[in-house]
C-alpha cells in the first residue's frame, strides 16, 4: 500500500532533514498511528504519501505507484484513491453539509445520480443523517470532523490519512471519532493517523511507528504512545517484543 | 453538470471582482479601439496609395523670364526647346514609360489655379506670367519618374522635373507616423491590460483558496481547476473586444463616413464598414487570446503540485 524507501526530505534552507532515510511498509487494511513530538517529521511523512512534497532522496511508492515519476498532471487522479483529513476540519463556511460533501464528487465529475445516491450515504455512515442542511458553524467540532471524514471517504479512497484528526476535540468527542475510523479501517480502508493524543493510542493498540528528529525509531505492532525516544532504532522484532513486555 | 458547475464558478468570481472586471473591460476596451484604430489607418493609407498614386503626374516645368534655376538664364522657353522636349517625350526610350502626356500653357495653367482656389483672395493677386509652361506627364508605373528626371533634367529650357508623388509622400509619412503611436499606445495598453488579467485572476483564486485547496487535495484535474479562472479573464476581454468592436464600427459609420466622407468625398474614398468588419474577427480574437494567455498563467502557480 505505502512503502517508503530510505526516503529524505529536505526542506531548502535547513540543514537538518525532516525526514532522514525512512524506510518502512504499510500494508492494506492496517491501522497505522504516526507519533512524535512536533517537528519530528509527522506531516512531512503524510505530505510525501500524498504526493505534496518531493523526496529529496529515496522512493515513495504508495498503491503501486513510484511517486517520483508519477507526471505532475496525473497526480489528481492519484489523490482521487486517497482521503485526507485534517485536525482544523478545512470544510467550506458558505455550503451546507450536503454541499461540502457532494463538492469533493462534483470536482471530480462524477453524476448528479450518483452524488445524490452516495453523499447520503456515507453521512447516514458518519452518524449525521439528519444534518444535511445544516452549515459547518452549525455545528460542533465533532460533527464537523465527521464531516470532514464523510467528504474523505465518500469517494471509498483506498488509503484514509488523517493529521491529527483528533487534536481540535474534547476526549470523548475524540473517542466517537476514533470509532468511526475503526469502523472504516473494518470496511477495508488502510488509515494512516498521525496524533499526539497518548490515550487514543494505548487504548486502540494498534500498530506505532514513532519519528524523532525525522527517523523513525519504534515500529510495533498493538503498541501504545511512548514519547521516551529510544536513541538506537531497534530492529522491528526485538521492539515488537518490548512493546508486548510493556 | 461539471459545464453548470463551472460557469457557476466563473459567474461567482466575476461578481466578487467586479471592480477588477469593470477596469479589465475598460482597458481592453480602449486598447483594443487603438488596435482597431491603426488597423483601419493602414487600410486607408493604402487605398489613398491606390487612388492618389495613380492620379500623380510627373511635371516638366519649362523655364520662364524670371527664373534662372535649373537650365535656365532669365528667358522663357524657345519654341524649339519645346519641340525638343516634346520630341524627347515622344522618343522610343521614353515612350514605353509614358502613359499620356500633355502641354499645358501659361493661360491653362492661370485658368487651373482660378478654379481650384476660386474662393480665395490670392486669385486676384496672380498673371498669367507667374506660372510656367509645362509638360504634365503620366506615367506606366508612378514609382518610375527618376526616368524623366535624368533624361529631361539636363535639357536646354527646363527649368525643374518634378514628381507629384513626393508631395503625397510626406502626407503618408504623417498618417503612417499616426498609425505608428496608434499602436505604441495599443501596445501599452495591451500590457496592462494583460497584467490587470493576471492580477485579477490571482485576486480570484486567493478569495476562493480554500475551495482550490480541497479541489487539489480530492483530486480535481488541473483543467478543472483552471477553467473557471481562465473563463473569467476571457469573459470580462471578451466584452471589452466587443466594445472595441463597435467603437470601431462608429468611428467608421459616424466619422469616416459620414463626417469625412461628406465633406471629401469627391476627392478620396475612405474606409468602410466591410473594412470594420474584417478588424472585428482580430480585435475579438486579440482580446480572447491574450486574456485565455494571462489568465491561464496567472493560474498555473495554485496548480503546481
Amino acid at each position: 500500500m505505502i512503502r517508503f524507501d530510505q526516503v529524505t526530505k529536505l526542506y531548502k534552507g535547513n540543514t537538518r532533514p525532516a525526514l532522514n532515510a525512512v524506510s518502512l511498509e504499510i500494508l492494506k487494511g492496517e491501522f497505522v498511528f504516526l507519533v512524535g513530538a512536533s517537528g519530528s517529521g509527522k506531516s512531512s511523512f503524510l505530505r510525501l504519501v500524498l504526493k505534496e512534497e518531493k523526496p529529496s532522496k529515496g522512493e515513495v511508492h504508495v498503491l503501486g505507484q513510484r511517486l517520483n515519476t508519477i507526471a505532475s498532471r496525473k497526480v489528481p487522479y492519484f489523490r482521487r484513491s486517497l482521503g485526507v483529513v485534517f485536525q482544523d476540519f478545512r470544510l467550506l463556511p458558505n455550503k451546507t453539509v450536503f454541499d461540502n460533501v457532494a463538492f469533493t464528487l462534483q470536482v471530480i465529475g462524477k453524476s448528479k445520480g450518483f452524488i445524490q445516491e452516495a453523499v447520503p450515504d456515507v453521512l447516514k455512515m458518519v452518524g449525521l443523517a439528519g444534518k444535511a442542511s445544516r452549515f459547518p458553524h452549525e455545528l460542533s467540532g465533532g460533527e464537523q470532523q465527521r464531516v470532514a471524514i464523510a467528504r474523505a471517504i465518500v469517494n471509498r479512497p483506498a488509503i484514509l490519512l488523517a493529521d491529527e484528526p483528533t487534536g481540535n476535540l474534547d476526549p470523548s468527542t475524540s473517542a466517537g471519532i476514533m470509532t468511526l475510523l475503526q469502523r472504516i479501517n473494518a470496511n477495508g480502508t488502510t488509515v494512516l493517523m498521525a496524533t499526539h493524543d497518548a490515550g487514543i493510542v494505548d487504548q486502540m493498540q494498534r500498530r506505532v511507528i514513532e519519528l524523532v528528529s525525522g527517523q523513525v525509531v519504534r515500529d510495533e505492532r498493538g503498541g501504545g504512545y511512548q514519547t521516551q525516544a529510544v536513541p538506537v532504532q531497534q530492529p522491528f522484532g526485538l521492539a515488537a517484543e518490548e512493546g508486548s513486555a510493556r | 453538470m461539471r459545464l453548470g458547475l463551472i460557469l457557476g464558478e466563473v459567474g461567482q468570481g466575476l461578481r466578487r471582482n467586479i471592480s477588477m472586471v469593470i477596469s479589465i473591460v475598460l482597458v481592453t476596451f480602449i486598447s483594443l479601439t487603438f488596435v482597431g484604430a491603426a488597423i483601419l489607418l493602414q487600410v486607408q493609407i493604402n487605398e489613398m496609395k491606390g487612388y492618389w498614386y495613380d492620379r500623380a503626374e510627373v511635371a516638366v516645368y519649362l523655364c520662364t523670364e524670371v527664373s534662372n534655376a535649373g537650365n535656365c538664364t532669365l528667358s522663357v522657353a524657345t519654341p524649339e526647346q519645346i519641340a525638343a522636349v516634346e520630341a524627347e517625350l515622344e522618343s522610343d526610350t521614353l515612350a514605353p514609360y509614358i502613359e499620356r502626356f500633355e502641354f499645358e500653357n501659361r493661360d491653362q495653367a492661370f485658368q487651373n489655379f482660378q478654379n481650384q482656389f476660386a474662393d480665395s483672395p490670392i486669385v486676384e493677386l496672380v498673371e498669367p506670367e507667374f506660372f510656367n509652361e509645362a509638360f504634365w506627364v503620366n506615367l506606366v508605373d508612378p514609382t518610375q519618374s527618376d526616368i524623366l528626371v535624368e533624361s529631361l533634367g539636363s535639357m536646354a529650357g527646363v527649368e525643374s522635373v518634378e514628381d507629384q508623388r513626393a508631395y503625397l509622400d510626406g502626407i503618408f509619412a504623417i498618417l503612417n507616423a499616426a498609425s505608428i503611436t496608434a499602436v505604441g499606445i495599443a501596445s501599452l495598453m495591451l500590457v496592462a491590460a494583460v497584467l490587470l488579467i493576471a492580477t485579477t485572476i490571482r485576486l480570484s483564486a486567493f478569495s476562493r483558496r480554500r475551495e482550490l485547496g480541497i479541489m487539489r487535495l480530492v483530486g480535481a484535474s488541473n483543467g478543472f481547476i483552471q477553467t473557471p479562472f481562465v473563463l473569467e479573464g476571457v469573459f470580462a476581454a471578451l466584452i471589452g473586444s466587443v466594445l472595441a468592436s463597435g467603437a470601431v464600427v462608429v468611428i467608421v459609420q459616424v466619422f469616416v463616413q459620414g463626417y469625412l466622407g461628406g465633406s471629401l468625398s469627391t476627392t478620396t474614398s475612405f474606409v468602410g464598414l466591410s473594412d470594420a468588419l474584417l478588424v472585428i474577427p482580430v480585435l475579438l480574437g486579440l482580446g480572447i487570446v491574450l486574456a485565455a494567455l494571462s489568465s491561464s498563467f496567472a493560474i498555473r502557480r495554485y496548480l503546481r503540485v
